[in-house]
């Protein structure tokens, strides 16, 4: 195959104490000679000075060599650990763009090589794509239990209970004449039961807010501080990653972690009847964001609020003399004098907490609890069916939708939903 | 000049040498010996789960098994009755020599030439083959099938004696054996037994549990005339603690045990030292008594084939309750033979690198009458496309056991002898014994291999299907039952057939793709599959090597 080769940095941004940059494909010790001069023996470090083509001494750097195809891409590989300020960073990445038949990669390429290569499977790929995004310590430590091949691991327990559970179903299809092996009377118990272990299992939190933040929705009637509490919120924690505008007119959304827990913070239309048509469609976007937010800061009155199990009620504007108090259930804050605001941003984080992904445990994403989902359905239906060849049947269908879970089965749908992700662009 | 030669009378190569002969081609059959031509060398039925469903996909392209057994049965059940009618499974228990009687007169009919000697060496020239070289001269032909069975450099074990040979009485193909290594086919030894036979007048009938015949009058042809003989019935005997012993007491004297015996025998039909060892006594294992023909007191005791010395077979048969004076009439034995790694044919049968040379039968790894007839028939059909330019006739795993059969063989090879079983079919719902017709019978059509009749037969059932009062008969209410579940089927065929369009074909160079391990480029060199789907089905083959060989095939596509 002939790929181009490719390098980039791989460590974060420069300045750090070291920088990692990475060379893959088949032009990748010729690229490392080309700046090092020579290169160590495979899998071993070494020190070598680092030059450009004019022979100017980049940097003092260790090298490192590995052969295709045990490298983590499956291709030759050269490491270079230089140290991490941004001019020798730059300087590197310069004179490497310098060899002939090298290129920068793009995002997720070097993920996208190893498994293109054989090397990881894809949860283990869709592991490594959360690791290269994740922003906070849990979404980082998530990711890694996925790219370890922690599900995969899970998988493989569920494939082969499955796949003893269609064995049992299966002699008594192909053995009707030993000793009438007929209904195993308690397959239909165990079916059931795997399928209700499953369920358990969709019912975790998902990978999903981890990786975009728990959608927290601020709502209320119109000029009730929502704005200001967003910024108020926003500027508190100076921690921000990203600002995203708002893609509509009607809300503004803003990414952030609060004490460690990442949120995407959203501000939405003032809530009220109206005849005016751009304003009737920002109130029913609203309305519908309150629908699917995983918690609600609510600025109205107590008795107006929509109905919503993650609920947080704030008295806004207290800082208003004529406000009066926080009715019982509500919060007084600020947002001008920044009262409150620490028990709000507490209970958010404390809520939003609540639907991620406890640390440690794996935590499954949209394409993976659907697989689960339908060999769920399928084992369930196998617990309830009476024909022995309808349980069979069942169970096959489950057994496929695992096979759909690691890349076994249709692989062309796989690779569509995985190139999808990592923005491979052709 | 024959268009095509078949080595081997047994139920492939008569199958072979007659499906060749119905798609027009010019053919000879040779055989050791005339009389043994469509012998029942193990159990006297026909027929099963998986199995009667390969018997009636053969039926549908005029196949000769169904039609001979249908005239020699003396003993019919249909298993799983009680089960869904997708693993409902016809068998009959055919009279030995009746049935031998009906195929070689269905054989006679076909106008195939029958020779009598033994096959010495298949004559090649620029990769393909021109002749066979026999002990009667040379037969020049256009393309040869070659079935068979356990006889290439076959021996037999009974106790400690060995003998040379394939079959009760008779010799080995030892000279064609070493030939096919030379051309690199050889994979390696399998393993097979028979259970001694016994003389039924010597067994206490009344003391054993009675397996009447089925009173239903279902047959297995489609064509079939209805029952005409007699019908008996079996009987089931246990063995028991003591039986147990005397095999555990001379373990020591079995050629399996002993190590004499190298090839792999089948898991799923182990001879009774090996349930013994196995399973222990358990609460006894099931012996079915089953009588060879109307005229002929043998009976064969299916469930207790064995290598055992002759003495010690005699002395744990006779611990078996109504067996206590049985005679031996013939002792049991088991059957080490030569097969070849069906990876290296196409799903025509075909070897891979030789134009015109096909195998089929036990020969490839399979065990049973069934298995063997089936290939035999594809083998058969595509020989004569071969020597006469005709289209390939392929068969689909989606569509039938034949296909399902043939698609394991030649992407996954064997390890252990291959048996038919429905759980082999993903599709097992769709395929139904009593819905061969409607699945094959446009490409029986098509093959041109149908008899007038047949083909009349075919398009009376076709027209029936789109009929108004179609939707009374059994065949409509089992659709029904599997409706949506068959709906379900289509919808995953979809993703399947996404991975049957991207095209790997004959020359992919697997060893070009970056990130296969030298064990995953071996096998899929081997198996060479066509598509991705066949890819996937490839033994042992990794979702990350399907992964990179995706990439790959894209890749040189582009």
């Amino acid at each position: 195959m002939s790929a181009d080769t490719i390098f980039a940095l791989s460590s974060g941004s420069p300045p750090a104490a070291i920088s990692v940059i990475r060379v893959s494909g088949a032009e990748a010790h010729r690229a490392g000679i080309a700046l090092a001069g020579s290169l160590p023996a495979a899998r071993q470090a070494s020190v070598r000075a680092l030059r450009d083509r004019n022979g100017s001494l980049l940097d003092e750097a260790l090298v490192l060599r590995f052969d295709a195809p045990a490298s983590s891409t499956g291709e030759d590989l050269v490491e270079l650990h230089c140290h991490g300020g941004r001019a020798v960073v730059a300087a590197v990445l310069e004179a490497l763009a310098g060899v002939e038949g090298l290129r920068q990669a793009a995002p997720g390429e070097f993920t996208r090589r190893a498994f293109e290569n054989g090397r990881i499977d894809l949860t283990e790929a869709e592991g490594l794509a959360d690791l290269i995004e994740a922003e906070t310590e849990n979404q980082r430590r998530a990711a890694l239990m996925m790219a370890e091949g922690g599900l995969r691991t899970q998988i493989e327990r569920w494939q082969a209970h499955v796949l003893h559970l269609s064995a049992r179903a299966e002699a008594a299809i192909d053995y009707v004449d030993e000793d009438s092996v007929d209904a195993d009377p308690l397959l239909s118990r165990d079916c059931g039961a795997l399928a209700k272990e499953l369920s358990q299992w969709l019912e975790r939190p998902r990978a999903e807010p981890l990786r975009e933040g728990a959608r927290i929705v601020i709502a209320g009637p119109p000029n009730a501080g929502k704005s200001s509490l967003l910024n108020a919120i926003a500027g508190y924690e100076r921690a921000i990653v990203t600002d995203v505008p708002g893609t509509t007119r009607d809300h503004i959304e803003v990414a952030l972690a609060l004490s460690g827990v990442p949120i995407r913070l959203i501000d939405t239309a003032g809530l009220r009847d109206s005849d005016e048509l751009v304003e009737r469609i920002g109130v029913d976007r609203a309305l519908k964001l309150v629908e699917v937010a995983d918690v609600v800061v609510w600025l109205g009155e107590s008795g107006d609020a929509p109905p919503h199990p993650q609920l947080i009620r704030v008295h806004a504007r207290a800082d208003i003399p004529d406000r009066g108090p926080a009715p019982a259930g509500s919060l007084a804050v600020s947002s001008l004098t920044g009262l409150g605001l620490n028990e709000l941003t507490r209970a958010v984080s404390e809520l939003a907490r609540a639907i991620l992904p406890v640390e440690g445990e794996i935590a499954l994403n949209r394409r993976q609890a659907d697989c689960i989902e339908q060999a769920r359905d399928s084992l369930d239906a196998a617990g309830k069916a009476c024909d022995v060849v309808i349980v069979a049947e069942s169970l096959r269908q489950a057994r496929a939708a695992f096979d759909r879970l690691t890349g076994r089965a249709g692989v062309e749908d796989l690779l569509d939903a995985l190139f999808g992700r990592f923005c491979l662009g052709k | 000049m024959f268009d095509v030669l078949v080595i081997g009378a047994g139920h492939a190569g008569c199958e072979a040498a007659t499906a060749a002969a119905r798609r027009g081609a010019s053919v000879g059959l040779v055989t050791f010996r005339a009389e043994d031509m469509g012998q029942m060398s193990c159990n006297p039925s026909i027929g099963g789960v998986g199995k009667g469903h390969l018997v009636r996909e053969l039926d549908v392209f005029d196949g000769l098994m169904a039609r001979a057994a249908d005239r020699a049965a003396i003993h019919r059940r249909m298993l799983n009755r009680s089960k869904g009618p997708a693993v409902q499974g016809p068998r009959v228990q055919a009279d030995r020599r009746l049935y031998r009687e009906a195929l070689a007169n269905l054989v006679r009919e076909s106008g195939v030439e029958l020779t009598v000697c033994e096959a010495l060496r298949i004559v090649l020239r620029n990769g393909r083959v021109e002749a066979l070289e026999t002990s009667v001269g040379r037969l020049p032909c256009k393309a040869l099938v070659i079935a068979t069975g356990t006889f290439l450099d076959a021996r037999m074990f009974i106790g400690e004696r060995i003998l040379e040979g394939g079959r009760h009485g008779e010799k080995a193909a030892s000279a064609l054996g070493a030939q096919l290594r030379e051309i690199g086919l050889g994979q390696g030894r399998l393993k097979t037994g028979t259970p001694p036979r016994l003389d039924g007048r010597t067994i206490d009938w009344a003391r054993l549990e009675r397996q009447p015949s089925d009173d239903e009058r279902w047959t297995l042809s489609c064509l079939g005339a209805g029952i005409e003989l007699p019908q008996l019935h079996c009987a089931i005997a246990r063995t028991r603690d003591r039986t147990h012993a005397i095999i555990e007491a001379n373990f020591a004297r079995s050629p399996l045990f002993a190590g004499a015996i190298e090839g792999r025998g089948p898991r799923y039909c182990p001879s009774i030292e090996d349930k013994v060892k196995r399973f222990g006594g358990r609460d006894g294992h099931q012996i079915f008594l089953e009588p060879e023909g109307l005229d002929d007191a043998l009976v064969y005791p299916n469930g207790i084939s064995t290598s055992l010395p002759e003495d010690v077979q005699r002395e744990f048969v006779r611990s078996i309750a109504g067996l206590e004076r049985v005679k031996i009439a013939r002792p049991g034995y088991a059957v080490e033979y030569e097969f070849v790694d069906p990876r290296r044919l196409a799903n025509t049968l075909q070897v891979q690198e030789i134009e015109g040379l096909f195998l089929a039968g036990q020969i490839n790894g399979t065990t049973g009458y069934e298995e063997a007839a089936a290939q035999g028939l594809v083998a058969g059909l595509n020989a004569a496309a071969s020597a006469l330019e005709m289209e390939p006739v392929r068969f689909d795993r989606r569509t039938s056991y034949i296909g399902v059969m043939v698609d394991d063989l030649t992407l996954q090879g064997v390890s252990e002898p291959y048996r038919m079983m429905t759980a082999r079919a993903e599709y097992r719902l769709a395929l139904r014994a009593d819905n061969a017709t409607t699945r094959l019978g446009q490409a029986a059509l098509s093959a041109g291999a149908a008899s007038p009749r047949r083909r009349r037969h075919i398009e009376e059932h076709l027209e029936k299907r789109a009929s108004s009062d179609w939707s009374e008969t059994q065949e409509a209410r089992a659709d029904a039952l599997y409706a949506p579940y068959l709906q379900r089927q289509d919808r995953e065929w979809e993703a399947v057939r996404r991975d049957s369009r991207v095209w790997l074909g004959n020359a992919f160079d697997y060893a070009a793709v970056p990130g296969l391990s030298n064990e995953m480029v071996e096998r899929l060199s081997t198996a060479r599959p066509d598509t991705l789907d066949q890819a996937s089905r490839v033994a042992g083959v990794t979702p990350a090597a399907l992964s990179a060989l995706h990439v790959a095939a894209c890749r040189a596509a582009v």
